[in-house]
């Protein structure tokens, strides 16, 4: 099952490396990972998805909570969550491909955000769902490059990951 | 002094990190000087509070300091160069934090400004120890050395103890920087907070279980010595009447002559112990962590059993097998609130079905099983030469082992009847661990009786230290069962591979006795059975220097029980030709 992960850590040299090794070490996937400061600069917001049967991503909880930086966690799935991702899309646009682009475009309510003659960069937001069904949608269009930030969280409501 | 009693004194980075120690309690570091540390090495020269003893390799340096957390339960401290220097402390991490034992590294490193360039001896120690560490920490300023060998000892004691690395750039350790110096009483971590106590809840849960069983069983493991609740566990055990096993690590735990212990599980472990855990219908598993070693097939372990399970660590909890009544916490809080709600339980011990249990485990028990034969009197029996050890030590030396089959005799012939005596690398199985893991425990307990129980291999791997016993006159007695074989290889290859003996025979073996001496100690040779207990009597008799004891074994013998592989805990072999 997909799970997603966001941990509270302290915004410190090697945290980062400390829970990426983990993942490493232990043989547990991770799908997409991010890691940003959050308001208070001491503290860093780590989202990471993975996949697994209940008893791993039990494990990788735990284990992550020993990581002496980590301070909180919560497994966002476990709850009803709100997930964000960021993609940005290069592709050709030339001819006739150029208007049918900016329709599939607009569907999806994406941004284009560059433009030349020849290309369009699109930026296309929402969950891991609608991002990859935009993808989809472009299949009859040259896709030149991807990249996607990977999965962001948090829950809904009044509940939150803070100190 | 003139300075105002508020006025911190002025010290430099390897003065700060010395004079911490010393304020920290630490009496003896274990290191080896090089370039890197150097100037923590004259801070060291330049005052007496905190010893250095100079071993003849950094992997040795890691052992003794582990032996000493195994024996006393504070963390042991390391002092070694960087990059061939911290490396060689790596399996000596690696093999404390298998087994959970507290430990402070002091790695040295590379001018920061060097760092990233492969500079001469540079290694990146804070990736290479990562995994084997419980934490680590790089040095960036040198004004926060004594807050960081702070948290390193509360980080390495506290909670699940493990080893913590410090990396120390040498631009840290500037002789002429100066910085005011003040040690903090204690530390506080947003991020890590050990759990203090159990949760009362769960544990009503537990009593409940544990006083309805027909069938019990306590299954102890290393845990219970390093939580300290060896008084806990005994007075349990004693208070229900309840059999007692103990894991390779938790040997000692409970007194291993109490008429309630029936020795040893897992892989080696005893009959009657592997027997009563398949048959359980609750098992009581405190600080241990259901090893491969002890569960042989987790799909086929104990089918009839409820699992208790108190551990502090929660990531030890149903990791390996589902625990029925999970329990987080430091091992004596819980077994001691345990005890309180079993004196005010309405359930009682069902003794009428606990009387048919012990029954029946006496039963196991006259059956012997895996027990070596003595009849033989030709030949040097390994299993015997323990069992002497173990009379004419009184029961009562501080057991350092190698790792092979002398380990598995060591665990499963001498009598353990006080925790932090046996002292072996359970979870790494490092060869050459015993001697300078003996050296640890003879310097801090010089009156002690230290013996290194070892093989003609494992000795070889760390036989170096012979010189630093010479150094620091610690006076250790080394029982090497020369067998001229890789033990424990030679008896898988004899069930596994037709008895083709690749690489196990130790050829060119030196002349142990004569060896001994030329470092300055004394050699005996041990061939007969006759002269077996007068010769370890005469041994262990001489207390003011090593006796490095030579015993020509049968090297024919096999570690009995060993589980069948793939099979339940009661899948054993018994002898070459029995099995269950």
């Amino acid at each position: 099952m997909r799970h997603i992960i966001s941990v509270l850590m302290e915004n410190e040299a090697g945290a980062l490396a400390r829970v990426v090794g983990l993942f490493a070490q232990r043989g547990y996937n991770i799908e997409s990972l991010n890691v940003a400061p959050t308001d208070d600069q001491t503290l860093s917001r780590l989202t990471l998805v993975t996949k697994g049967e209940d008893r791993v991503v039990e494990q990788i909880t735990k284990h992550l909570n020993k990581l002496i930086e980590v301070v909180k966690l919560v497994d966002l799935t476990e709850g009803s969550h709100i997930e964000r991702e960021l993609m940005m899309v290069k592709v050709r646009a030339t001819g006739a491909q150029r208007e049918e682009v900016k329709r599939t475009c607009d569907i999806f309510r994406g941004q284009i955000i560059d433009v030349t003659p020849t290309t369009y960069t699109i930026q296309v937001t929402g969950n891991e769902e609608k991002v990859n069904a935009f993808m989809d949608a472009l299949s009859g269009a040259t896709i030149m490059e991807v990249v996607r930030t990977g999965v962001s969280g948090l829950a809904r409501g009044d509940k939150t990951l803070s100190l | 002094m003139t300075q105002a009693a508020h006025e911190p004194e002025m010290l430099s980075g390897g003065e700060m990190l010395i004079r911490s120690l010393k304020d920290q309690g630490v009496e003896f570091i274990y290191g080896y000087p090089g370039g890197a540390v150097l100037h923590i090495y004259d801070a060291i020269h330049n005052q007496s509070d905190v010893k250095h003893i100079l071993v003849r390799h950094e992997q040795a340096a890691t052992h003794m300091a582990d032996a000493y957390a195994r024996a006393s339960g504070k963390a042991g401290v390391v002092l070694v160069t960087s990059g061939p220097g911290a490396t060689n402390a790596i399996t000596g991490i690696a093999t404390a934090y298998m087994d959970s034992i507290p430990m402070v590294v002091i790695t040295g490193q590379v001018m920061s400004h060097l760092i990233g360039d492969d500079a001469f001896q540079e290694t990146d120690m804070m990736g290479l120890s990562r995994p084997i560490v419980k934490h680590n920490i790089s040095v960036r300023d040198p004004a926060d050395i004594p807050t960081i060998v702070k948290k390193a000892f509360y980080i390495a004691e506290s909670g699940r103890p493990g080893p913590v690395v410090i990396d120390i750039p040498k631009d840290m350790t500037m002789p002429n920087e100066k910085f005011p110096y003040e040690y903090p009483d204690r530390i506080k971590m947003r991020s890590y907070n050990p759990v203090k106590k159990g949760h009362s809840g769960q544990i009503r849960k537990a009593v409940n279980a544990l006083l309805q069983a027909k069938r019990p069983i306590i299954y102890s493991g290393g845990g219970v010595i390093l939580g300290k609740a060896s008084k806990e566990l005994t007075q349990l055990a004693h208070q229900l009447n309840y059999p007692v096993t103990n894991t390779l690590m938790g040997l000692g735990a409970f007194p291993g002559t109490d008429r309630q212990f029936i020795g040893m599980l897992g892989m080696h472990g005893a009959y009657e112990a592997n027997m009563t855990m398949h048959n359980a219908d609750l098992i009581l598993a405190i600080g241990a962590r259901f090893d491969d070693r002890v569960t042989n097939n987790p799909a086929k372990f104990c089918p009839d059993a409820t699992i208790i399970h108190i551990d502090i660590d929660p990531a030890s909890i149903s990791k390996i097998i589902q625990a029925d009544i999970p329990i987080v916490g430091p091992v004596k809080p819980v077994l001691k609130e345990m005890l309180e709600q079993i004196e005010q339980s309405k359930l009682k011990v069902d003794n009428e079905a606990l009387g048919l249990w012990w029954e029946q485990i006496d039963e196991w028990r006259q059956r012997h099983g895996g027990r070596y034969r003595s009849d033989d009197s030709e030949k040097m029996k390994p299993q015997h030469v323990i069992e002497t050890l173990c009379k004419v030590t009184n029961g009562d030396a501080y057991i350092c082992s190698d790792v092979g089959q002398h380990q598995m005799f060591a665990a499963q012939y001498y009598k353990y009847n006080k925790p932090n005596r046996w002292i072996n690398s359970g979870g790494l199985g490092t060869m050459g661990f015993g001697l300078p893991a003996a050296m640890g425990v003879q310097l801090n307990y010089p009156d002690a009786a230290v013996v290194c129980v070892t093989g003609e291999g494992s000795i070889q791997m760390n036989i170096q230290e012979l010189a630093t016993c010479k150094q620091y006159q610690l006076p250790v007695k080394v029982l090497c069962l020369n067998n001229g074989y890789l033990g424990m290889v030679r008896q898988w290859q004899d069930m596994n591979y037709e008895s083709r003996y690749s690489n196990s025979y130790v050829d060119s073996l030196p002349d142990f006795v004569a060896l001994a001496e030329a470092y300055g100690h004394a050699g005996i040779r041990i061939e007969s059975p006759d002269e077996l207990e007068a010769k370890l009597t005469e041994a262990m008799a001489i207390t003011d220097k090593v006796v490095f004891i030579d015993v020509q074994i049968d090297p024919d013998e096999h570690v009995y029980p060993m589980q069948v592989p793939g099979g339940c805990m009661a899948d054993m072999f018994l002898s070459k030709t029995e099995r269950t």
